[in-house]
Order: C-alpha cells, then sequence, then structure tokens
C-alpha cells in the first residue's frame, strides 16, 4: 500500500475558518427580504379531541399574514413507510402536549406571538396513557378508535434453542434495567426558512440531517412534485439525531411561504426542542443469561419495553435495535429477543446517538459485571472469554468482518491499569469496564429502494478546481471535511483546494443522510469511485502526454505523473487540461450500496452495516457517600476505527461520545410530571459543563476494514455506548451498589447505600417487568457457517 | 413598548437606531446589524451561546436589554479578527479542532478573549471556571481547552 499524503493525517475541518469568524450560516441566520416570521400554538392538553379552532381574532390582527390548521395540511406522513402517523398540525385529536395545533405567519414575532394567544381551541379531553403499563393494558387508544392497548410495534425472535442452551447452562442469572430518556440538546434550536415563488417552486432550508428523507416528505405533505421542491441543509448546529425526522415546523413554514408569497423563518423555542423531542426513549429490559462454568455464554434471552411516545417516528427500528446488536460483541449461541414498543401521551421519541443500543448495551454490560462476581471471575476475564472474532457470523446473520474488540479490550486495560485497580482502589473509588459496537452505517434505506445510498460528483474546470456534489449534511460530525479529505487523496490535493457543495437537492445527487454513522463509510466509499474515476482519465492522458506507461502514473503534491521521477510529471491545471483535450468536459461520479446482508427471516433489515466498530470504555470514579455524587476522574476510550481518515477528528467524536454518555449516565432525563415536561430548559435539564467533564484517554485501533474507504468505519455514535455502563460498574466498584437506572443521580445512589446500611444488597432500580404477550415467535435457524 | 433612538458602538461602528426598548442586545446585533455570529440556544441566559464583549467583559446578550449599552464598546465575533488576521483564539479553535458543529464557537471565543484578556497566564482550572457558563454538545469540551492553552502561549 502507498503511503498516503492526507489520509491519516491530523488536520483542520475545511470549514473551520468559517466557523471560527462566525460566517458559517445556519438555518436560523438567514435573513431573506420581506421575510416574515412564523411559530405554532402548541397543544395544551396530552390526549383530546380538537371539537373546534377559533382564529378569526388571530387573522384580524394588523401584522398576520396567514393562519394555517391541520385542514389546510390533511396528509400525513412519518419517516417510516410503515408509520404514516403525523400531521404537521393537529388533524382531529391531539396526543401530547406540546403538539403544533394551528401556525401563524406576520411581520415579526412579537405579533406571532399576540396572533398566537388570539387563538381558541376547543378540546374534549381523553384519557391519558403516560407509563409503559397504562399503554399495555386496555385504555383510550392514542392512535385508532376506541379502547384498546396502545401497543405500537412488538417482536418475538429466537435464534437457535434458549431453553436447551439454559438447560447446559452452570450459572443462570436474570437482571432489570431501566434506562431513562433524555434529549439531544443540540446547542442551536432546530429553525427552518422557506420562500416561494409565482413559479410554483419552493425551497427550504433547514436544520436537518436528512435533507433527502424531508424533500420525501414535502413532495408527499404538500402535493407537489419533488422537481419543483427545493431542500437545503443548512449546517447543522448540532443533530445527534435530533434533526433526523421531517419535523411540522419545516412543513409549515413551506407551506406559509406558498400561501403568503413571502419567505418565511420559524426557529423553535429551547422549550419547542424539548417538547419536538426524537430522543432516547425510556426502556424497561429484562435480560436473563446461562454460562458454562468459565464464564461462556450458553444462551441468553433479552425483552425490552420501550416508551414511544406519542408517535412512531423512527420506532420500528429502534424497537429492534434494543435487541440485535447483543450479538455483535458477544457469542451468543442461543438468543432470543422479545420486545415492545408502545405509545404514551408524551413528546415521541426516536433516535438518538447509538439509536436503541445504548439501553441494551447498558443492561448487557453491568449484567456480565454482576455474573462475573457470581462466577468468581474478573470482568475482563468474562468478556474476555465471549468476544466475537473478526470475519465470522453471528447467530441472528450479522456479518463481522474487521473486528479489533480483542485489541481495543487490551489496551484500554492496559492503558488504565484496570486489572491492577478493581476491586482495589480505596473506599469511594471504582473503576468500571465495559465493550459495545456499533454500525457503519444502516445496511439498508429507510425506504425500500434499489438505488445506491451514496452518490457523489465531482466537476473540475479548466483552472483545475476541484468541486464536490454530495448531499451528505455536516452535522458538526465533519463529513465535509471527510469526503474532502478522501477525494484529496486520490486526487494529490489538499482537502483545503477543494469546493465542497453538499446537502441541496437542487445541486447534489442523493446520499440518504447523515444517521446511523453511514457517512464516512458510504459517501466516503462513493466519494472515493468518484475521484478515482477522474483520477483514470487525468492519469490516461499524463501517460499519453508525457509517453509513461499509464500504470505508473500517481497524482501527488499537486502534480500528475511517473512515480520515480519529477520530472516526467505535470501540475494538476496542466495535467487536467490534457485530460479535457482528449475527453471534453472533466466530470466523474460514484455510488455505494451495501451489499445485501440482511438474513431469512422478518426484521433483519435492521442491525446489518456492512462494518461494525469496536469500543471499550473504561471509567474511573470518586463517589462521596455521603451526598451521593458521582464524580468522573478519568475516562480511557479503546476505538477500531478501521482506520483513521482525520485523527483529529476521530478524537474529537470519541471525545464528544464520551461527553454525551456522561451526561446520560449521570444527569440528563427528559422527565415528565404528568404529561407536562419537568424542566424544558437548559438550567432545568442539567447538561454536563467544563467544569463536570473529565479526562479522555482516546485509544485508535486501526483494523483496515476490506470495505471501508481507506480501511475506514464510523466513530460517531459506537463510543457513546460502553461509556454509561462502564461507569456504572465503577459505582459498584466504588460503593458495592448496583444502580441498575439510568441517570445515576445522587439520590439513587444514597438510596442503595441505605439499602446495604439497613442489610440489604444495595440494588436501586425496578425488581420486575410486565408480564405481557409478544405475540407469535419467529424461530429461526443459525447460520450454516455459525460457529457457536 | 416605547422607542427610542438609540447609538449603538458595536466592532468599532457606531450606528444610529430606532429600538423599542424592550428589544434585547442579541435581537439587535442578529436582526438589525445583521451580525448573526453571535448566537442563541435558549434566550433565557443559561447556555452562553449569545456570549459578547461589553466593555471587555463577557456578557450574555440574550439577557441584556440593547439600551443599557449605550455608551459603550460591543465586540462580537465579527470583531475578533483583525482585517483578515485571525485573533489567536480563532486560529487555535480551527487548528485544535475545537469547533466541531461551531454553534457555541462564537461564544466559546468571546468568553474566552474576556479571560486572556484579564489573565495571561490562566491555569486549566481557571479556563474551566470562566467557560463553565457556556455550553458545547460536540466536543466535551476538551479540544477547547486545548485551544485556549495554546492561544494563551501565543499571545504571551
Amino acid at each position: 500500500m502507498k503511503d498516503h499524503a492526507v489520509v491519516g493525517r491530523p488536520g483542520p475541518r475545511v470549514d473551520a475558518a468559517s466557523q471560527v469568524t462566525g460566517r458559517t450560516i445556519f438555518a436560523g441566520d438567514l435573513n431573506l427580504p420581506r421575510m416574515l416570521a412564523g411559530g405554532m400554538l402548541q397543544s395544551s392538553q396530552a390526549h383530546a379531541r380538537v371539537v373546534g379552532i377559533d382564529v378569526s381574532a388571530a387573522e384580524a390582527l394588523p401584522g398576520v399574514h396567514a393562519v394555517l390548521t391541520g385542514a389546510d395540511l390533511p396528509v400525513a406522513y412519518g419517516i417510516f413507510p410503515v408509520s404514516q402517523d403525523e400531521h404537521a398540525l393537529a388533524v382531529d385529536k391531539v396526543r401530547y402536549v406540546g403538539e403544533p395545533v394551528v401556525a401563524v405567519a406576520a411581520v415579526d414575532g412579537e405579533t406571532v406571538e399576540r396572533a398566537l394567544s388570539l387563538i381558541n381551541v376547543e378540546y374534549e379531553p381523553l384519557d391519558v396513557e403516560i407509563t409503559i403499563d397504562e399503554a399495555l393494558v386496555a385504555g383510550t387508544r392514542i392512535h385508532g378508535d376506541g379502547d384498546g392497548d396502545n401497543v405500537h410495534r412488538r417482536a418475538a425472535l429466537e435464534f437457535g434453542d434458549v431453553e436447551s442452551g439454559f438447560e447446559s447452562a452452570h450459572l443462570i442469572r436474570e437482571d432489570v434495567y431501566f434506562f431513562g430518556g433524555n434529549n439531544h440538546g443540540a446547542l442551536e434550536q432546530h429553525a427552518a426558512v422557506a420562500a416561494a415563488g409565482h413559479d410554483g417552486r419552493v425551497t427550504l432550508w433547514s436544520s436537518t440531517q436528512v435533507p433527502h428523507y424531508l424533500h420525501r416528505t414535502l413532495e408527499k405533505v404538500l402535493e407537489m412534485p419533488a422537481s419543483r421542491i427545493r431542500v437545503i441543509a443548512a449546517p447543522v448546529g448540532g443533530g445527534f439525531g435530533g434533526k433526523t425526522d421531517p419535523f411540522s415546523h419545516e412543513i409549515v413554514a413551506a407551506k406559509l411561504a406558498m400561501v403568503t408569497g413571502r419567505p418565511v423563518k420559524i426557529v423553535l423555542s429551547r422549550e419547542q426542542v424539548f417538547y419536538a423531542h426524537r430522543g432516547r426513549h425510556p426502556t424497561l429490559m429484562w435480560v436473563k443469561t446461562g454460562f458454562d462454568p468459565d464464564g461462556r455464554i450458553t444462551a441468553m434471552h433479552f425483552r425490552s419495553f420501550l416508551d414511544g411516545g406519542a408517535y412512531g417516528s423512527y420506532g420500528a427500528a429502534s424497537l429492534l435495535y434494543t435487541g440485535v446488536l447483543q450479538t455483535a460483541t458477544y457469542k451468543i449461541p442461543n438468543y432470543k429477543f422479545e420486545g415492545v414498543r408502545v405509545f404514551t401521551n408524551k413528546p415521541p421519541c426516536g433516535p438518538k446517538r447509538g439509536h436503541g443500543t445504548p439501553q441494551p448495551r447498558f443492561a448487557l454490560e453491568c449484567h456480565l459485571d454482576e455474573a462475573a462476581a457470581d462466577l468468581g471471575l474478573d470482568p475482563v476475564a468474562i468478556r474476555r472469554r465471549n468476544l466475537v472474532v473478526p470475519d465470522s457470523i453471528t447467530v441472528n446473520y450479522l456479518r463481522i468482518t474487521s473486528c479489533g474488540i480483542e485489541e481495543c479490550l487490551d489496551k484500554a486495560v492496559a492503558a488504565s491499569d484496570f486489572s491492577t485497580k478493581h476491586g482495589a482502589l480505596p473506599d469511594g473509588k471504582g473503576i468500571g469496564l465495559a465493550v459495545g459496537s456499533y454500525l457503519s452505517g444502516a445496511g439498508l434505506p429507510i425506504y425500500w429502494n434499489d438505488m445506491p445510498q451514496s452518490e457523489v460528483e465531482i466537476k473540475v474546470d479548466r483552472g483545475g478546481g476541484v468541486t464536490v456534489f454530495s448531499m451528505a449534511a455536516d452535522v458538526g460530525q465533519g463529513s465535509t471535511s471527510v469526503l474532502a479529505t478522501i477525494v484529496a487523496e486520490v486526487l494529490g490535493l489538499e482537502p483545503a483546494d477543494l469546493t465542497m457543495v453538499t446537502a441541496d437537492t437542487d445541486l447534489t445527487p442523493v446520499d440518504l443522510g447523515s444517521y446511523s454513522s453511514r457517512v464516512t463509510f458510504m459517501a466516503g466509499n462513493a466519494a472515493k469511485e468518484a475521484a478515482e474515476s477522474i483520477m483514470g482519465r487525468v492519469a490516461a492522458a499524463v501517460a499519453d502526454e508525457l509517453e509513461l506507461p499509464v500504470d505508473g502514473v500517481i497524482a501527488g503534491g499537486g502534480r500528475v505523473g511517473a512515480d520515480d521521477d519529477d520530472e516526467k510529471s505535470l501540475p494538476w491545471a496542466d495535467a487536467i487540461q490534457a485530460a479535457i483535450v482528449r475527453g471534453g468536459p472533466l466530470v466523474g461520479s460514484g455510488s455505494y450500496r451495501a451489499p445485501d446482508l440482511a438474513g431469512p427471516y422478518r426484521g433483519s433489515g435492521v442491525g446489518i452495516s456492512p462494518a461494525y466498530s469496536y469500543s471499550v470504555a473504561v471509567v474511573q470514579v470518586d463517589c462521596d457517600r455521603e451526598t451521593g455524587h458521582v464524580g468522573v476522574e478519568k475516562v480511557w476510550l479503546a476505538h477500531d476505527i478501521g482506520r483513521a481518515l482525520n485523527p483529529l477528528l476521530v478524537e474529537g467524536q470519541i471525545e464528544g461520545s464520551v461527553y454525551m454518555a456522561l451526561g446520560e449516565a449521570l444527569l440528563e432525563e427528559q422527565g415528565f410530571r404528568d404529561a407536562l415536561h419537568r424542566g424544558p430548559s437548559l438550567l432545568d435539564y442539567k447538561m454536563p459543563t467544563f467544569l463536570e467533564m473529565p479526562p479522555v484517554e482516546s485509544i485508535l485501533v486501526e483494523t483496515n476494514d476490506p470495505e471501508g474507504p481507506f480501511g475506514a468505519k464510523e466513530v460517531g455514535q459506537g463510543p457513546l455506548l460502553p461509556v454509561i455502563p462502564a461507569l456504572a460498574n465503577a459505582v459498584h466498584d466504588a460503593l458495592g451498589v448496583r444502580i441498575a437506572e439510568v441517570p445515576i443521580t445522587p439520590d439513587k445512589v444514597v438510596a442503595a447505600l441505605r439499602d446495604v446500611a439497613r442489610g440489604g444488597g444495595g440494588h436501586f432500580g425496578p425488581q420486575s417487568v410486565p408480564d405481557f404477550d409478544f405475540g407469535r415467535l419467529t424461530r429461526v435457524d443459525p447460520p450454516a457457517d455459525f460457529q457457536p | 413598548m416605547s422607542e427610542g433612538i438609540l447609538s449603538l458602538t458595536v466592532n468599532g461602528d457606531t450606528t444610529q437606531l430606532v429600538l423599542s426598548s424592550s428589544r434585547t442586545l442579541l435581537e439587535v446585533l442578529r436582526e438589525d446589524l445583521a451580525l448573526t455570529g453571535t448566537k442563541h440556544g435558549c434566550e433565557l441566559g443559561e447556555c452562553g451561546a449569545c456570549t459578547v464583549l461589553i466593555d471587555g467583559l463577557a456578557v450574555l446578550s440574550c439577557v441584556t436589554l440593547a439600551a443599557r449599552v449605550e455608551g459603550t464598546e460591543v465586540t462580537t465575533v465579527e470583531g475578533l479578527a483583525s482585517g483578515s488576521v485571525l485573533h489567536p483564539l480563532q486560529d487555535a479553535f480551527a487548528e485544535l479542532g475545537a469547533a466541531q458543529c461551531g454553534y457555541c464557537t462564537p461564544g466559546m471565543l468571546m468568553a474566552a478573549k474576556a479571560l486572556l484578556d484579564a489573565e495571561a497566564d490562566p491555569s486549566r482550572s481557571d479556563v474551566e471556571q470562566a467557560l463553565a457558563g457556556n455550553l458545547c454538545r460536540c466536543t466535551g469540551y476538551l479540544k477547547i481547552l486545548d485551544a485556549v492553552d495554546l492561544a494563551a502561549e501565543r499571545l504571551r
């Protein structure tokens, strides 16, 4: 393999200069001539029929240009084809406090607020379902008519034979865990600006992670051809999954612009962001595992109960994600998953960093530590005995290729001196460990189609300028910089030499969006192929011009020519002109579609990925027995990145993942008092500040994935997963208490310590899960080449 | 709401504006002066994204009435560079990856500038204390700390 000039080199983002000068234009920063302000009246009711809406006073208010209700946007939508259950403005019913009901466009924000206050909505209240327990039994249906349970989706899958696995077990352990819901808390409040001309076209700028899916939603709800709708994802001021659904304010802004003929801007308030939500599902989990005397897993049965809030969102996938990646880290020869997602009268849950997998990862990794203690093993040994290996297949048909889980474990344990410290630190101090794995992109698109999941185009102008077109949305993770790195490497240029045009449905070829950690792998492969198609033509032209064998032509340092003789090379601009002379316009394209990896069962589309990243976290804590405060002293995080295209960005993703995980583990909870959010503000919703953030030692493990671009895999989500259970395990090491519930707040720690003082086992958390019929079990034979 | 003519000096430029007395400095900067580099994350003084300097001190512009800053020197992120030359804090933030999505960055830079103007050689704990009111959801703060350290070193 030749040395890489750009790949592997730490470097700044390509947009760093505009970011540090305040020149990055986020959606909310756009100001267009004659622009109106838009806003939405939200439901005061958790569950009610909308009997009447009187907007006459609002319409009559000077400065008001348009008022919309659900009747103006009657078409239902939802991110998943199977969950078309939302309306931009409530139709007939409201299902959570905060649901948008009426929209107004007016000359300024103050007039919008005054108009909203003049609107009278008459509600007929319905019974409210708030908890998972309430939703599982017959009550007023949140979707559909009359009474019934509020089950959204259920799943029941068995791979192999868990009963025989339990029969052969030396130890069987059962535990129950709860993971509280939380919000993404991106610092940028969602914003959308729409403009419509009299030519029947509408343009929407939005802080969205998924311009392509938003484009499709607008086509459906506005009942317009997609070719007349342009969606531009502005640089996103933090996403984390929170800007991955089509949102009502986006649709409403477009409709208001069409109705008024003037641009309209809607910026959600922070409170509205908490109610728009789509964050982590509160999840109750039960796990039962059999082990042989050496700690090898013989069978596992996992059940999850997800509180989905009022709408489907990504829930059909979220449910399956709570059951699928247990096998991506550990060899589980017999595995059964049962799960249910319910509707409740609260803001809808959806995908947040790790999408449905942090909750079971928390449960599984705490459960393994408990089992290790039962077996007299240490936390490293029990994991080491069960690790998956490279180039294998799991019992539920996940194809594992590159896999650095063992190297991650070795390095994290060595760097942290875990084995010396575990069980040996002074009272109040503790150390914990956990592992995790995540997808490098969901294997399938959200809507069924056979087209590529990522396309990239490149155009080269006569001066040598290279413009790269991709719909990938930079949400802060640095996707634009990653694509620039890949193209620059192939063309022998610098990332800063390139012009990047991204996330614009009129200009850029489709990329499905910035979710499921898919962009580096999928758009990266497409970008590499596009650049190689350009390079193929340039190399042929230079070979012809300089009378060189074409396979000896390379690009580097802004020149193209013989790899062993600088005299026999051309500057980039001359080289590309030679190609244009010989072949006309110098344009190239590339695309990527994941291989078909689905297993032979319904539901197998969730969890498959062309590659898995692996992470191991070690967390060291210092706890206060009096107050229950958990201070984090240090985190070590080893991550199998495949190949670090830009180590600076990789470290940034690891540090950010650790941060977000610690927030979830210790502080953050999207809590409700009945149907009202407990504190929809950044003062009440506690996020870690500089003062809470510990040092992080990032350890990069490179396994050079055979299918990743230059060997790369994901890093945006995986490193979050093991941190939360590693912290819980550290608290156990420090104080001897098991907090089986996230967030691990001081009151829970104190309650567990009091339990110990009373002679109890120091356990805090739920004791049982509801008795529930998960429906017909699908039994799946393990893959023929499965190696237990 | 009363209106009045206000004279505001921002990044060295003085502008006369007719403003309602209820307008916040954040609103006036972003809407009347088109200085959209200053961000908002809460509009309640809870996140630090709107931090600007008033006579060199870091202030939350979302909870500051524009009428209260007449006669002061307001500095926003747009006033941090000298012409085409970036401030060392800007260089360091760019070089070390202290900005990911970049949304908190303007406020973070201004809070850091107020600190470094007052204390040329702050300890890490000084920096953490000074910036604790500025939230960032992307970076975990570590690269921001490194960038402030590097800028302080270059400024000394």
